[in-house]
């Protein structure tokens, strides 16, 4: 069955969505956007890593932006600089020592629009096992740091207050971003990732209004926006990444148009 | 003093120093089931510090603070709240626990917004999200419940059905409630122990004890105090359930 590509690519596409659908409504309600960028774009470090060390590419991207994500907390811990120019200044120096790492290694062949786009042919049976069991990690993680992490999204202090702990819950999601931007590299590529998990949640907003419904319409997003993307790109012979992310914008302009008539059916 | 295990929170002369700049320090008090704890002073003397030294917000205090327990119940002074969230009343009342549905409905109908249950938070005017507050933080039936200016907000009179509310809560869970208010009438009518701040403690004790210090009347004048000695002559009589009212 996952012996044809496309099936393949389907699978890791669907198994992708079910995680950034969640994971996605958390990047939108605490602004982590940029954030995402930075750990997408320190990828292409792992993504080197893994080629020159002989490791599984998501394990490696995994590490990598697990430890970006540690050295941005510690830089805003010890620096004054504001957050946006500390996430600017590890996404792009990150992805420019990437870059030139590659120029070193001229004895690997590399797909560099693969890496940045996605690509649908480079999805294998392990990429499948690893999307699918790695989702599936995260998703149970997600779900039992969900009360806090909510709660502290809404409040800090009222999380911290009533004896959440919501800085565990904080400290444990980073790694869970990091996972999620692992295991979706292949597919969609990494200046894309963030798209991924932002668009489909940003058009579930529009038409939720509760948070437990916008999480499922963000999954239901990303499903349906795999699921054309990728038949389009199969017909257009487009990248799998864009192909995706465009699908999914066209479903979050058609959300605009139900704005309003969902605020007036509510009332 | 009443015996350790009734105590919920206690304060060791605790302080906190944000920016080299001491918000609040050398704070002593203790909260214990079933009484009423105020904290009042001029803006800026550290009473929301003091609050949330209390509910161990804050880590890197002087002093020391011993909480005795988990069940706690908490209407922030400020609060705001991010609207990129599809957030209901609903979804708010079981933000930090799971709650019965009853308990709910229970905790909406005693501050007066059942109606909004089902109401997007960000459309609720400021009185409204007050009691909403209020009720959520009541709802946990918490042993330790903090509230900080909890009626602000608030037209006249739900202001004072809120705090005979608080009362009653006091009485009926016998939990320990730590007060931060503006209204020295309040202040003075329902509470256990005051606790007069201004960057440290300046006085405190019952509130006929602070009424009296000299230290309090120098912070709020002389008027404060009469508030008191008012409120003391009103003291003749009592209300029924029904609201009838009985000669001592």
């Amino acid at each position: 069955m996952f012996d044809d590509f496309f099936i393949r690519a389907l699978f890791a596409g669907i198994g992708i969505a079910f995680v950034t659908g969640p994971l996605g409504c958390f990047v939108v309600w605490r602004r982590l956007s940029y954030f995402g960028d930075t750990l997408a774009h320190s990828a292409l470090l792992g993504v080197t890593m893994a080629y020159t060390l002989d490791l599984n590419i998501a394990i490696s991207v995994f590490l990598i932006s697990s430890v970006i994500a540690l050295i941005l907390i510690q830089l805003q811990k010890k620096t004054n600089l504001p957050g946006d120019a500390l996430l600017g200044l590890l996404a792009h120096s990150s992805l420019a020592v990437g870059l030139v790492v590659i120029g070193f290694l001229t004895f690997i062949r590399f797909d560099i629009m693969g890496l940045l786009f996605g690509d649908i042919l480079a999805v294998t049976t392990d990429d499948l096992l690893i999307i699918w069991t790695g989702g599936a990690v995260i998703l149970l993680v997600l779900k039992l740091i969900w009360k806090p992490l909510f709660a502290s999204t809404v409040n800090y202090e009222l999380a911290e207050a009533e004896g959440l702990n919501p800085d565990r819950a904080k400290a444990i999601f980073t790694i869970l971003m990091a996972a999620v931007i692992a295991i979706s590299i292949k597919m969609v590529g990494l200046l894309l990732i963030t798209g991924m998990l932002i668009i489909p949640a940003a058009m579930a907003r529009n038409i939720s209004d509760s948070p437990q419904k916008m999480v499922i319409f963000s999954i239901i997003g990303g499903l349906l926006s795999v699921v054309l993307g990728l038949y389009s790109s199969l017909e257009f012979n487009t990248s799998s990444g864009p192909s995706i992310i465009a699908a999914s914008l066209v479903l979050f302009i058609l959300s605009l148009f139900k704005i309003k008539q969902s605020i007036k059916l509510k009332n | 003093m009443s015996s350790e295990n009734s105590t919920l929170v206690k304060l060791n002369n605790a302080g906190f120093k944000q920016n080299d700049k001491w918000l609040v320090e050398g704070v002593s008090l203790t909260v214990e089931k079933g009484k009423i704890v105020t904290l009042i002073g001029p803006n800026g003397s550290g009473k929301s510090t003091t609050a949330k030294i209390a509910l161990g917000i804050y880590k890197n205090i002087e002093g020391s603070v011993e909480k005795y327990t988990n069940k706690v119940g908490y209407v922030p002074q400020k609060i705001s709240i991010d609207w990129t969230l599809p957030l209901r009343v609903y979804d708010f009342m079981l933000l930090t626990e799971n709650i019965k549905e009853e308990a709910i409905d229970e905790a909406l109908t005693l501050t007066g917004v059942i109606h909004l249950k089902n109401k997007n938070l960000g459309n609720l005017s400021g009185g409204e999200f007050q009691r909403v507050l209020i009720a959520r933080a009541i709802s946990k039936k918490p042993e330790l419940l903090v509230l900080d200016e909890p009626v602000q907000g608030v037209d006249y009179t739900g202001e004072i059905a809120l705090y005979e509310l608080i009362k009653r809560i006091s009485d009926t869970l016998n939990c320990g409630i730590l007060l931060i208010s503006h209204d020295l009438h309040t202040v003075m009518t329902a509470t256990d122990h005051v606790v007069c701040l201004n960057g440290h403690v300046c006085c405190s004790g019952t509130p006929m004890d602070v009424a009296k210090n000299n230290e309090y009347k120098s912070l709020f004048g002389e008027k404060a105090s009469q508030i008191l000695s008012v409120y003391e002559h009103k003291h003749d009589h009592v209300h029924s359930e029904k609201g009838e009212i009985k000669k001592n």
